[in-house]
C-alpha cells in the first residue's frame, strides 16, 4: 500500500498530451483550408505510424503496452512531424521520419521522458538533410483538390504543377543565389503565394496555433516563460536587422508568422522533456532556439531553422538548468545551509 | 485589525479537497479510559525518557513515568491512575512496524490526580521554567513533536521580535486545532501570552486560515484585550499551516533549513501547544492528553479529547468505522503515517486518526515515467526542483540531491499531489534522507573506529618503548641484556613473565570449568549423539576459524 | 614550414611551462589516494581482506597489490565504491575472504568469563573494558563487529549479536516500480 499523500490530483501524462493535440486543432484547420486536406491524411501516415513503431519499441523494452501506447506522447510526435513535413510529401518521407523519431530518438534513449532530443526535430533534421528537395515541396496556395494531392502522396506523378517553395524559402533562394539586387520587399511582392505578414495562409496558420498555444498557457500545461522568449527574441532580432537593411533582411512580423515559428513557439520549444525545466532556464533555451533559428534562416541553407536550432539547444539543456536552479526557500539572499 | 496586516506569499502549493465539515458538527468529547494504556516512552524528538516505574507500581494521573533523557528530551506521564503491568516492548504508531519501550496502565477507573500545584513563572529564573516544562511533558502538538521548553528561549539578543502562532490546520481532514480554537480560545490565549513573556516577543500574530470562521471569531474575542495580539486570516492553501510557510506569510521572512527561527527575531507554536502550556503552568497539569480528529471513513466522524496510550482501536470504535475500512492514518492524508496495526496508541503527535478506504483513498494509477513538466516544481513550497531531487535520489546520487537541497524538502507531499506520470515522489526523498542520515551515522562510526585504532597503535607502540627502557633500566647486567630485550620484543619469544601469566590463566581455566560444571551441568551432559555431533561439528568450525584468524592478527598479538 | 615548426615548438614550450607551473602551485601533499580509500573502507579493523588492518588494506589497493573485493565488512556498496574511485571493474566479494554479514556487536557472556584479558588484547578498537581476573564487558556502540575477539577466547563466552532494527534505525525503503516488478535490468 502507498504512502503519504494519499490522494492524487486527476492529472495524467494522457491528459497532458492529449490536451496538447486538441491545441493543435486551430492551427490544422486552417490549415485545411489554405492548403487543402493532404494535412490530415500525413497526420493519419505519421499517427499509424507513430503507434506500430511505439508498439514494437514496447514490446521489446518489455513495457506494458496499454499504459504507453495510451499516454499520447507518440501522437503528439507523430503530429508535430506531419506539420512540419511538407503536406505533400510522399506517403513514404512522413512514415519513415515518424520512425526514426519513435525508434532512434525516443526509444534508443530510453523512452518516455529520457530523450534528450526533440524526437520530431530529430526526424526532420534527418529527413531534410537526406532529402532536401522533398523536403521543401510545399503545396501551392489554393492547390486544394484532394485527389491531386492524394496523387502526389502515393502516386508517382510529378508535383511541379502544384508545389512550390514557402515564402520563407523562396527569400532565402532570392536573396542567396540570385543577382544580389533581389530584395526582401522585391521577393515576398512577387510571389503571389505571398500574403501581407508571414506569406498567405502561413499567418493565417501561425494564428490557430498562436491560439492554441494561449489555449495551453491558461490550461497549465505549458508556461508562458518558452513561447514569450522564443517570439520575443526572434521578433527583436530580426527587428533589429530589418532597421539596419530592410532590403537584405526580412521584417519582424514575417519572421514571427511564417514557416514553423508559431508552431515552434507553442509545441516545439515547450517539449518539457528536451527542454530547459527552470523559469530562468526557460527563457534562456527559448531565446536561444530563437536567435539560431534566425540566424539559420538568415545565412543557412535550409528552408527553416526551428529544428537545429531546437537539436542545438537541446544539448545546451543540461549546462542551462544546472546554472540556473532557482534559490530555494530560505536562500534567496545567496545564504547557503 | 487584521485587514491592515500585510500578507506575503509562499511560492507553490495545492488546493486539495479539505473535508473539514464531517468533524466540525460537534463540540470535542472526552474519550473514556481503555482497558489497558500502552504509553510509549519515546513521544518527543529527542533522547528516549528513562521509565521511572516497574510492573505493579501504582500511578496517580500525571505522575512521570518516564525522565527526560537530557535536556533535548521531554518527561513522559501517567494519562490515569492506576497500576503498571508491564513496562515492555509493544507496536509504536510508526510506519515501520517495529516496536518500541512501552508503559502499560491498567486504568483504576478513578482517574485520581496528583496533586496539582500552578507554576509561578515569574517569580523562576527562565531556566527553571523551562525544566519545568520539559517535566511536564510539553512538546510541539502540531505533529513535529519538538520539545517546547528548547523553543522557549528568546535567543542571544534575550527578545524577539514576532511570535507566531500557528491556527493555520492546512491539513484535509484535521480539524483538532479548530474545535481547540472555537471552544477553548480563553485559556489558549493565557497560554500564548505566558509565552509571550518568557520569548520577550514583541508581538504575536495568530495565523489562522479563512476556512474556520468560528475558530477566527472565538479567538478574535479572545485577543481582544491583549496587547500588541493579533489573529490575521490567511488564505486557504495547503501547507501554510507548515511553520516555515506561515511565518513567510505572517511576517515575509524565510527560515533557511537548519537555522533557529530565533535568530531572523521569529518563533512560531502550534495553538495545541499554547494551551497544553497553559495548562502545565496555570493548571499545574503536565500534558496527559490531547484533542484527536477522528475523520474519514468513518459514520460519526469528531473531536475527541483523548488519553495518550489509548489504543486508536478503542477511539475508533466510538465513531462507527464502515466496514471498507482498509488503513488507519496518523496525521492528514498529506503527510499522515499509516499505522502498522489498530492496536498502536494515541500520542502527542496523533493530530488525527483518519480512517481510510479503497475509495476514500484510491490506489494510485500506475507510475509513468518522468516528463519533467515541471508542475511538481510549480507546487513545491520549498522552491525545490522535485524532479530533480527524484533524478538523483531515484538514481542513489545522494550526493547530487543534497547539493540541490533535498533537506529543504519538508516531505508535505505537494509534488507527488500534483505529479501526473504519479511518481511516488516524497517515498524517493524519504528513501533518500533515511539513507543519507544513515550513511552520516556509519560514517562517523568509521571515522571514530578509526581514530581509536589509530591510537591503539600509538599506544602499543609506546607501552613497546617504555617496556624495553623499563627493563633496561631495571636488568643489572646493563646494556647487553637491555639489548637482548629489546630484540625479544621484536621477535616475541616466551619469557618467564609471560609463562606466569599463561599458568594463571590456565588456573583461571581450570576452575572456569569447574564452575561452568557446577552451573549448568545439565546442558552438557546426557546428551543426545546428534547433539554431540552439532557440538563437535561447531567446534571444528570454531577452530578452523581460530587458524584462519591467526594470520589476519596483527604480529604482535 | 620553418614558422610551422617554430609556431608549434613555441606551443609546446608554452604549454608545458604551464603544466609545470599547475604541477608545482597544485602539488598535493601526502598520498590522497590512500586517504580516499581508506575513507571508503568500513574500519572494522577485522583482518578479513589479509591485511592487518584497513589502512594497509588501503595502501596495498593503492599500490595495485590488492583486489577491491577483499573487504567482506564493506561488502558490495564498498566495492563499488571503490570501483568508482579507481575506474575499476565492480567485482562480486571474494568468497575466500568471507561473506557479508548483517552488522553485529560481540558480546561477552559475563556469566562465563574468567577475566584473562586476551579478547582486550585482541580488540584493534578498544572496545573492551575489563582487567585481569575482572569481568569483562563490551562497550557496543564502539564495537565495529570485527569478531576478532572470538578466537582468542579461552572459554568461548564471546558471541556476535546481529543488531536489531529499531525506531530510530529503521530507514525509508527503496520506493517499489508498479511498472517493472522485481526484474533487474542490466546495465
Amino acid at each position: 500500500m502507498n504512502n503519504s499523500p494519499y490522494f492524487l490530483k486527476p492529472a495524467s501524462v494522457q491528459s497532458v498530451m492529449l490536451r496538447v493535440l486538441a491545441a493543435l486543432i486551430p492551427g490544422i484547420a486552417v490549415y485545411v483550408w489554405f492548403f487543402g486536406a493532404a494535412i490530415l491524411v500525413q497526420i493519419g501516415l505519421a499517427s499509424a505510424a507513430a503507434l506500430v513503431a511505439e508498439a514494437i519499441m514496447l514490446k521489446l523494452r518489455g513495457k506494458p503496452l496499454a499504459l504507453f501506447l495510451t499516454d499520447g506522447s507518440a501522437l503528439v510526435t507523430a503530429w508535430l512531424i506531419a506539420l512540419t513535413f511538407p503536406s505533400i510529401a510522399p506517403w513514404w518521407l512522413t512514415v519513415l521520419g515518424t520512425l526514426i523519431a519513435i525508434v532512434v530518438a525516443k526509444h534508443l534513449y530510453g523512452g518516455l521522458g529520457q530523450n534528450p532530443f526533440n524526437p520530431a526535430m530529430v526526424a526532420f533534421a534527418l529527413m531534410i538533410v537526406a532529402y532536401p528537395q522533398l523536403m521543401s515541396q510545399w503545396p501551392a496556395v489554393g492547390a486544394t483538390e484532394f485527389a491531386t494531392q492524394l496523387d502526389a502522396i502515393f502516386g508517382f506523378r510529378h508535383l511541379d504543377a502544384m508545389a512550390m517553395a514557402t515564402p520563407l524559402d523562396a527569400l532565402r533562394t532570392a536573396l542567396h543565389t540570385a543577382e544580389a539586387k533581389a530584395t526582401v520587399a522585391g521577393v515576398l511582392g512577387e510571389n503571389a503565394a505571398v500574403g501581407n505578414i508571414g506569406g498567405k495562409g502561413w499567418e493565417w496558420i501561425g494564428a490557430g496555433y498562436l491560439l492554441g498555444g494561449v489555449w495551453l498557457v491558461q490550461q497549465r500545461i505549458i508556461t508562458w516563460h518558452m513561447p514569450v522568449a522564443f517570439l520575443a527574441t526572434l521578433f527583436a532580432v530580426a527587428g533589429l536587422f530589418s532597421l539596419i537593411d530592410n532590403a537584405q533582411f526580412a521584417g519582424p512580423l514575417f519572421h514571427v508568422f511564417t514557416g514553423g515559428a508559431m508552431l515552434g513557439a507553442f509545441f516545439i520549444v515547450t517539449d518539457p522533456v528536451s527542454g530547459a525545466t527552470t523559469p530562468k532556464g526557460k527563457l534562456i533555451f527559448a531565446a536561444g532556439v530563437a536567435l539560431l533559428t534566425w540566424v539559420i534562416r538568415t545565412f543557412g541553407a535550409y528552408p527553416d531553422g526551428i529544428a537545429f536550432a531546437v537539436l542545438l539547444m537541446n544539448i545546451a539543456v543540461p549546462l542551462i538548468d544546472m546554472y540556473t536552479q532557482p534559490a530555494v526557500f530560505g536562500h534567496k539572499n545567496g545564504e547557503h545551509s | 485589525m487584521s485587514m491592515l496586516h500585510r500578507l506575503f506569499n509562499f511560492h507553490g502549493g495545492v488546493k486539495p479537497a479539505y473535508n473539514k465539515e464531517a468533524s466540525t458538527q460537534q463540540p470535542i468529547a472526552v474519550s473514556p479510559a481503555p482497558t489497558f494504556l500502552v504509553i510509549p516512552l519515546h513521544q518527543s524528538i529527542g533522547g528516549t525518557p528513562r521509565p521511572l516505574v516497574q510492573a505493579g507500581d501504582k500511578v496517580l494521573k500525571g505522575q512521570r513515568i518516564g525522565e527526560a533523557d537530557g535536556n533535548v528530551s521531554s518527561a513522559v506521564h501517567a494519562s490515569t491512575s492506576g497500576t503498571v503491568t508491564a513496562v515492555e516492548m509493544r507496536l509504536m504508531p510508526h510506519t515501520s512496524g517495529l516496536p518500541a519501550l512501552c508503559v502499560v496502565i491498567e486504568p483504576d477507573g478513578r482517574d485520581e490526580w496528583i496533586t496539582r500545584t500552578p507554576f509561578d513563572y515569574r517569580n523562576a529564573t527562565p531556566t527553571q521554567t523551562r525544566d519545568y516544562l520539559r517535566d511536564a511533558g510539553v512538546v510541539g502538538l502540531g505533529g513535529a513533536v519538538f520539545p517546547s521548553h528548547l523553543k522557549l528561549n528568546p535567543g542571544k539578543s534575550g527578545k524577539l521580535d514576532t511570535l507566531v502562532i500557528n491556527g493555520a490546520e492546512c491539513e484535509p481532514f484535521i480539524t483538532c486545532d479548530d474545535v481547540l480554537m472555537r471552544e477553548r480560545a480563553e485559556a489558549t490565549v493565557k497560554g500564548i501570552a505566558i509565552m509571550r513573556e518568557m520569548l520577550a516577543a514583541g508581538r504575536v500574530l495568530v495565523g489562522i486560515e479563512d476556512n474556520k470562521p468560528e475558530a477566527i471569531a472565538a479567538m478574535e474575542k479572545a485577543v481582544a484585550g491583549e496587547k500588541d495580539m493579533a489573529v490575521i486570516v490567511v488564505p486557504t492553501r495547503y501547507p501554510a499551516g507548515g511553520a516555515k510557510q506561515l511565518i513567510r506569510v505572517l511576517t515575509g521572512i524565510e527560515v533557511p533549513h537548519g537555522k533557529r527561527s530565533t535568530d531572523y527575531g521569529v518563533q512560531c507554536f502550534n495553538v495545541g501547544t499554547a494551551y497544553a502550556i497553559y495548562e502545565a503552568i496555570a493548571l499545574g497539569q503536565p500534558l496527559v492528553s490531547r484533542i484527536v480528529t477522528v475523520a474519514g471513513n468513518v459514520e460519526k466522524a469528531r473531536n475527541y479529547e483523548v488519553l495518550f496510550g489509548t489504543p486508536m482501536a478503542d477511539l475508533i470504535a466510538l465513531c462507527d468505522a464502515k466496514p471498507d475500512t482498509d488503513r488507519l492514518i496518523m496525521g492528514g492524508p498529506m503527510m499522515g503515517v499509516r499505522m502498522p496495526a489498530d492496536s498502536v496508541p494515541v500520542v502527542k503527535a496523533t493530530n488525527c486518526v483518519l480512517v481510510g478506504s479503497p475509495i476514500l483513498f484510491p490506489p494510485p494509477p500506475p507510475e509513468m515515467p518522468c516528463i519533467r513538466c515541471g508542475e511538481c516544481a510549480k507546487a513545491c513550497p520549498a522552491d525545490l526542483q522535485p524532479f530533480e531531487l527524484y533524478w538523483f535520489s531515484r538514481a542513489k546520487i545522494f550526493g547530487k540531491a543534497q547539493e540541490y537541497n533535498l533537506f529543504d524538502c519538508i516531505e508535505c507531499g505537494c509534488c507527488a499531489y500534483v505529479c501526473p506520470s504519479h511518481i511516488p515522489l516524497v517515498d524517493y526523498y524519504r528513501f533518500a534522507k533515511s539513507e543519507i542520515w544513515a550513511r552520516e551515522k556509519e560514517k562517523e562510526a568509521a571515522d571514530e573506529a578509526r581514530v581509536r585504532y589509530e591510537f591503539r597503535l600509538f599506544r602499543e607502540e609506546r607501552e613497546k618503548e617504555e617496556k624495553a627502557a623499563r627493563l633496561a633500566a631495571k636488568t643489572a647486567a646493563g646494556r647487553e641484556k637491555a639489548a637482548a630485550a629489546l630484540a625479544s620484543v621484536d621477535q616475541p619469544t616466551t619469557t618467564p613473565e609471560e609463562d606466569a601469566k599463561k599458568a594463571l590463566i590456565a588456573a583461571a581455566l581450570e576452575r572456569a570449568k569447574a564452575q561452568k560444571a557446577d552451573a549448568a551441568p545439565q546442558n552438557t551432559e546426557q546428551l543426545t549423539s546428534e547433539q554431540q555431533a552439532e557440538i563437535a561439528a561447531i567446534e571444528a568450525r570454531r577452530a578452523e576459524i581460530r587458524e584462519m584468524a591467526k594470520p589476519h592478527l596483527p604480529p604482535d598479538n | 614550414m620553418i614558422s610551422a615548426i617554430l609556431v608549434m615548438a613555441l606551443g609546446a614550450i608554452v604549454l608545458g611551462a604551464a603544466l609545470g607551473y599547475a604541477a608545482v602551485k597544485f602539488r598535493v601533499e601526502g598520498d590522497p589516494l590512500v586517504e580516499k580509500i581508506d575513507a571508503i573502507l568500513p574500519q572494522t579493523q577485522c583482518g578479513q581482506c589479509g591485511f592487518p588492518g584497513c589502512k594497509p588494506y588501503a595502501e596495498a589497493i593503492a599500490k595495485g597489490e590488492a583486489e577491491i573485493n577483499q573487504c567482506p565488512p564493506g561488502g558490495e556498496e564498498g566495492i563499488r565504491k571503490l570501483a568508482d574511485l579507481l575506474g575499476r571493474e565492480v567485482k562480486e566479494l571474494s568468497a575466500e575472504h568471507g561473506i557479508e554479514k548483517p552488522k553485529a556487536v560481540a558480546f561477552i557472556d559475563e556469566q562465563i568469563c574468567i577475566g584473562c584479558t586476551l579478547c582486550i588484547q585482541a580488540c584493534p578498537v578498544d572496545a573492551i573494558i575489563g582487567a585481569a581476573k575482572q569481568m569483562h564487558t563490551i562497550v557496543a556502540d564502539q564495537c565495529t563487529g570485527c569478531e576478532l575477539c572470538l578466537p582468542p577466547c579461552p572459554v568461548n563466552c564471546i558471541s556476535m549479536e546481529p543488531l536489531p532494527e529499531s525506531v530510530e534505525t529503521w530507514k525509508w525503503k527503496y520506493p517499489v516500480f508498479a511498472i517493472k516488478p522485481a526484474t533487474k535490468e542490466v546495465a
